[in-house]
């Protein structure tokens, strides 16, 4: 009796706590449909039509530029950290080159520094190489500040990937790069599913440095395409209620299609020390 | 690649708080500690330190205390198999969406007229306050606004463990006469002690980096009464045009930063011996 209580109570608290997450986004979903004469009337009814041409008048009024330009940064610094990152965790767990205790430690030493503190001298490293204000000036920076927690979580799944796999394909005359290809890679793919979200998230909704390294209009990201969005549009609410929608809604989908993959990745490998 | 993005910047930050820099010239005059006297003698920094400390321990409290919880009511046996999975995935959900688009979605949320929670209010008879535009309370509604943020995210990182605490050790342990109380804290805390303090970790780097979801809802304002370190170095790089200051608050952040990390794995090693 008294253990159905708590199971209740627990379940409970599961759901509460599922409606405080849920209530906020509700409540903006409905209100991106609606007129912004309806939002001022009551913000908590149902709109009386559904106005799905505030998401194609934000789409149209600049997000779709925004969401390009998101898109393009976001594939070549995933394709980059995740080609890096493979490779330096890999050859972490299999080779005992010399200083390979100093290159791990100074990768994961990079984890606890923020991206705040190298902003400025960035900023000057990019005006002096001639890369300020273009896709490489978000590109490379991302790259290099998420290579260090990508190949922290990777390192620990090749750690429990079995050696002897790859003795096996010595002895059929592979070669190293042979062996990751075609070994590694195909197995390792649960750890690069929850690798390439976790840098998604980041990379797509990164603000810092898109703000302050991307000048040119044509070339801002979402996060920054957003804030300027408000900006231009002042009272219209309801159409700046529907571009949020668009711009959170990608990863939403995409993390929910891949949710299994993710954890998986992540239980397999996690933090093994 | 790391070294040239992250190191090398983060070093050059500490040599650019020791002199006076415009982002327009190259000019540079050594002024020695001046900037470092300014910026300690600043009215802004105790409630910068305020904030960002208040941020820090609320932070700790619920997103790795509470979350932590959650994750272990997620992995009992209270919850039904196929609902852990829902629940685990749908607390995640905000931290899928940018700091910018929660920003915000919240400054509608909190909005005094027409916003989620006054509308809430007042429809259940109940007085309505400012929220953001309230001096004292607005840092208050931006850690609000992480907390249904970042707790699922914790939350999946812990059950994440949790699934890899080997079975037989929680099956002996029931054999014992281990109730499932007395099995959360002697056996699965433990096993996930190092991901634990990687949370910690984050936490408490992302509490002094703060600056998106400042940025995003109150600027820093009403007056300075929200503002903190991040933005504050970011509003004298780019808005005064004093990188020597900003670099001083870089390395303020980095200092704090590095510090709480060492003595946080400091006191979880020495727990283990």
């Amino acid at each position: 009796m008294k253990k159905n209580i708590t199971k209740v109570l627990l379940n409970l608290l599961c759901i509460v706590l599922a409606i405080i997450i849920v209530a906020p986004l509700a409540w903006i979903l409905l209100n991106s449909f609606k007129t912004n004469k309806e939002l001022f009337k009551d913000s908590l009814a149902f709109p009386e039509v559904w106005q799905f041409a505030n998401y194609v008048k934000a789409w149209n009024l600049g997000l779709y530029k925004y969401f390009g330009n998101s898109l393009f940064v976001s594939v070549l610094s995933l394709c980059g950290i995740l080609a890096s990152s493979s490779f330096l965790a890999y050859g972490l767990t299999r080779f005992r080159a010399k200083g390979s205790n100093i290159i791990f430690i100074i990768v994961l030493g990079g984890m606890a520094l923020s991206e705040q503190v190298a902003l400025v001298p960035l900023y000057k490293i990019l005006r002096t190489l001639k890369i300020y204000d273009t896709y490489w000036a978000v590109i490379l920076p991302y790259i290099a500040f998420r290579i260090p927690f990508t190949v922290f979580l990777m390192r620990a799944y090749f750690i429990s990937i079995p050696v002897e796999l790859e003795e096996a394909a010595v002895v059929d005359g592979y070669n190293s790069l042979q062996i990751f290809v075609k070994i590694i890679l195909p197995i390792s793919k649960p750890i690069f599913a929850s690798c390439a979200i976790v840098n998604l998230n980041f990379v797509w909704n990164e603000f810092l440095f898109a703000n302050v390294f991307l000048n040119n209009k044509a070339l801002q990201t979402i996060p920054i395409g957003l804030m300027t969005f408000k900006g231009d549009l002042k009272v219209d609410y309801t159409t700046t209620l529907a571009g949020l929608m668009i711009a959170s809604a990608p990863l939403i989908i995409l993390f929910i299609c891949m949710s299994r993959q993710f954890v998986r990745g992540l239980t397999s490998g996690a933090v093994k020390g | 690649m790391v070294l040239f993005f992250v190191y090398i910047p983060v070093l050059m930050n500490i040599g650019y708080s020791f002199f006076r820099l415009s982002s327009y010239s190259a000019s540079a005059t050594f002024v020695g500690v001046d900037n470092y006297r300014r910026f300690f003698s600043d009215s802004v920094l105790p409630i910068m330190l305020r904030n960002n400390i208040a941020y820090c321990i609320i932070s700790l409290i619920v997103q790795v205390g509470f979350g932590t919880v959650m994750a272990l009511i997620l992995e009992s046996s209270a919850i039904a198999e196929r609902m852990k999975g829902f629940f685990r995935n749908l607390y995640y959900i905000p931290a899928l969406i940018s700091l910018t688009a929660v920003g915000l979605m919240f400054t509608f949320i909190y909005e005094p007229n027409l916003g989620f929670i006054n509308s809430l209010l007042k429809s259940l008879g109940m007085s309505t306050y400012g929220w953001l535009g309230d001096a004292k309370m607005a840092i208050y509604c931006i850690i609000a606004m992480s907390q249904w943020q970042f707790t699922g995210y914790i939350t999946l990182l812990m059950v994440v463990a949790f699934q890899n605490v080997p079975q037989d050790y929680l099956e002996a342990a029931a054999i014992d006469g281990a109730g499932p109380i007395r099995r959360a804290i002697s056996i699965m805390l433990p096993q996930a002690k190092e991901q634990l303090l990687v949370c910690t970790i984050i936490t408490v780097i992302g509490a002094f980096k703060l600056y998106t979801e400042v940025y995003a809802t109150t600027g820093g304002g009403p007056g300075n009464n929200s503002q903190v370190l991040g933005l504050f170095l970011y509003q004298q790089a780019f808005l005064h045009d004093d990188l020597g200051m900003a670099a001083v608050t870089g390395v303020f952040i980095f200092v704090i930063t590095v510090t709480l990390s060492i003595i946080q794995i400091r006191v979880t090693r020495s727990g283990q011996q």
